[in-house]
């Protein structure tokens, strides 16, 4: 009884955590029959009804969305576990000149926000000929390659390598390895906690990106799900319910990645993970 | 090879191409970009020396974006770095329940950003629930997003409500390594929750509250999505920040020279938060 007041509050703003998908999921369930500007507002739907689902799925290419942002996100995980990784290993446990300047640098670019020099980025990436116009796969690797790797993940990885005790390499170097067995088969299957929590937080962090897709994609077929959700907006202009339906629709994904994972997000564990 | 003394350099190289090509020609670039000017002929700039710096210190609409900018930081850094440590500092007591709040309140920073700030969009609609709370309670419907004196605000609400779960769920973390004694201890001093809190938990975790403090700080600094969905910085420049004009300015004015020299500023002034952060608060993850 104590702590009635604590669980009140912790109510509270729990609600206040899901209200407004609360209000979209009943909004999205409203038919053409009810106001949706009624006035009190009703939060169970008088006119229930799943057509505006079914409308918005048959007007936009959600699968197209899906595919495309599960194409952007898996192949910036995986730049991400190998480039880190690598870049982490001899930072963690080999000597060699230049290796202090090395790290500075890759600290460095910790305090570069992307915001700030994407425009000169735009410009490389069409250089590069990396865009939806040129084909769909040169557009893939420019969505991409701006974020393959970061400091955050070089860092993490290399945390996790001084962890290792050194015996578990010379015991490698005795059996006659070379430094990319020993990278390879000993030390990369002692650091896969930290690869799952890097492969995670990448892939919330790239499944969310919306500034940079909508400024290379020229395409609608290469839309992501938050470029294609933004989009919604334009092609729906005032019906809110399918605006509505379809937000809920592209939240379903990303819902069942954190509900199925979330001893990773909420269990306070990877302090190692806040991301800045 | 992979013994030779190239090894350590082998293993970096392919992180090094991508961090060179994606950040560091860049980061010159924008430098670069900031002398030239684009505006009479933008396929054959000419050199433009100070002038984008003149022509944005002399800019009304700049000075209005550095001033959002700032007011976006002193409403959402102090609100979310004191608002979820409250919260962690609940969710901690051993309550019943705990992983349904943690979940629940964590949600909001999982959802894409552009979800997040359609559904607000339709709560801040002008018929839309917020304006029959108002109304209901005798005040007149208020212009949420469309009254140049609420529309910053309005959008800084959806930048708040998205982080609280985040930095909650540090906060937690930081709280495990408070000894459990000095609870115990105040408990028989009699001690309540407010005097117990601000004699034992803030000063333990006081990096951590400083942490938060830097990292929201630097968040704040390079909002985008939140004012492209929801205002488009708008109305009246009033909710438009550095990151949203240096936008505008590159890719729709295509003032390439201008935006360059907005976007050295941003630099200059999120270092100036990283170098802070790196060497006051993350000392330990970077073993400097």
């Amino acid at each position: 009884m104590k702590k009635l007041p604590t669980h009140l509050i912790l109510i509270f703003v729990s609600l206040l955590s899901i209200f407004p998908f609360i209000w979209l999921i009943s909004t999205s369930l409203k038919g053409n029959a009810e106001n949706i500007f009624a006035y009190p507002p009703q939060i169970i739907p008088t006119d229930f009804t799943w057509s505006n689902y079914s409308g918005v799925w048959d007007k936009v290419n959600f699968i197209g969305y899906f595919l495309n942002s599960m194409i952007v996100a898996g192949g910036t995980v995986l730049l991400n576990l190998i480039l880190s990784a690598m870049a982490g290993y001899p930072l963690a446990r080999m000597e060699f000149k230049g290796k202090k300047v090395t790290f500075f640098a890759i600290l460095a670019t910790i305090m570069i926000p992307f915001q700030a020099i994407m425009l000169p980025v735009y410009l490389i990436t069409l250089k590069l000929h990396l865009v939806d116009s040129v084909n769909n796969f040169a557009g893939f690797i420019g969505l991409i390659m701006p974020f393959a790797v970061s400091a955050f993940g070089i860092f993490l990885m290399r945390q996790a390598f001084l962890g290792i005790p050194k015996e578990m390499e010379e015991a490698g170097i005795v059996d006659g390895c070379n430094s990319f067995q020993i990278f390879w088969k000993i030390l990369l299957p002692m650091v896969k906690p930290s690869l799952a929590v890097l492969a995670i937080f990448t892939f919330i962090g790239s499944w969310g990106e919306f500034l940079w897709p909508s400024i290379v994609l020229t395409k609608e077929a290469m839309y992501t799900l938050p470029v294609g959700v933004n989009n919604l907006q334009g092609m729906f202009s005032s019906n809110w319910r399918f605006i509505a339906a379809g937000s809920i629709l592209s939240t379903i994904p990303i819902l069942i990645f954190f509900l199925s994972m979330q001893r990773y997000f909420i269990s306070g564990e990877n302090e190692g993970a806040v991301k800045g | 090879m992979y013994n030779s003394k190239y090894a350590p350099y082998l293993f970096l190289l392919p992180a090094g191409i991508v961090l060179a090509v994606f950040f560091f020609i860049p980061f010159f670039q924008t430098v670069g970009l900031s002398f030239l000017d684009y505006s009479s002929d933008i396929y054959n700039p000419s050199f433009a020396g100070f002038q984008n710096y003149i022509k944005l210190f002399h800019n009304p609409v700049f000075y209005k974006v550095l001033w959002n900018t700032f007011i976006y930081l002193f409403v959402a850094v102090p609100i979310l770095a004191i608002f979820p440590l409250f919260l962690a500092v609940l969710i901690n007591q051993k309550i019943r329940g705990a992983t349904l709040y943690k979940i629940l309140i964590y949600l909001p920073v999982i959802v894409s950003i552009v979800v997040a700030a359609i559904a607000f969009k339709w709560l801040y609609a002008e018929q839309g629930i917020l304006n029959y709370l108002v109304t209901s309670l005798g005040f007149n419907s208020i212009g949420w997003l469309t009254d140049p004196k609420y529309a910053l605000y309005s959008v800084i609400i959806v930048t708040i409500w998205k982080g609280i779960g985040y930095y909650m769920i540090i906060y937690l973390a930081a709280l495990m390594s408070v000894p459990n004694e000095l609870y115990e201890a105040c408990d028989i001093d009699g001690a309540n929750f407010l005097t117990k809190h601000l004699t034992v938990t803030v000063p333990h975790i006081m990096p951590t509250i400083a942490l938060v403090t830097t990292i929201s700080a630097i968040s704040a600094m390079k909002v985008f999505t939140e004012i492209y969905v929801m205002t488009k910085g708008g109305p009246l420049n009033s909710s438009k920040t550095i990151v949203y004009y240096i936008y505008e300015r590159a890719f729709e004015n295509l003032d390439l020279g201008f935006a360059s020299a907005m976007a050295v500023v941003l630099l200059v002034i999120v270092m100036i938060f990283s170098l802070i952060n790196i060497f006051c608060f993350e000392r330990n993850k970077y073993q400097l």
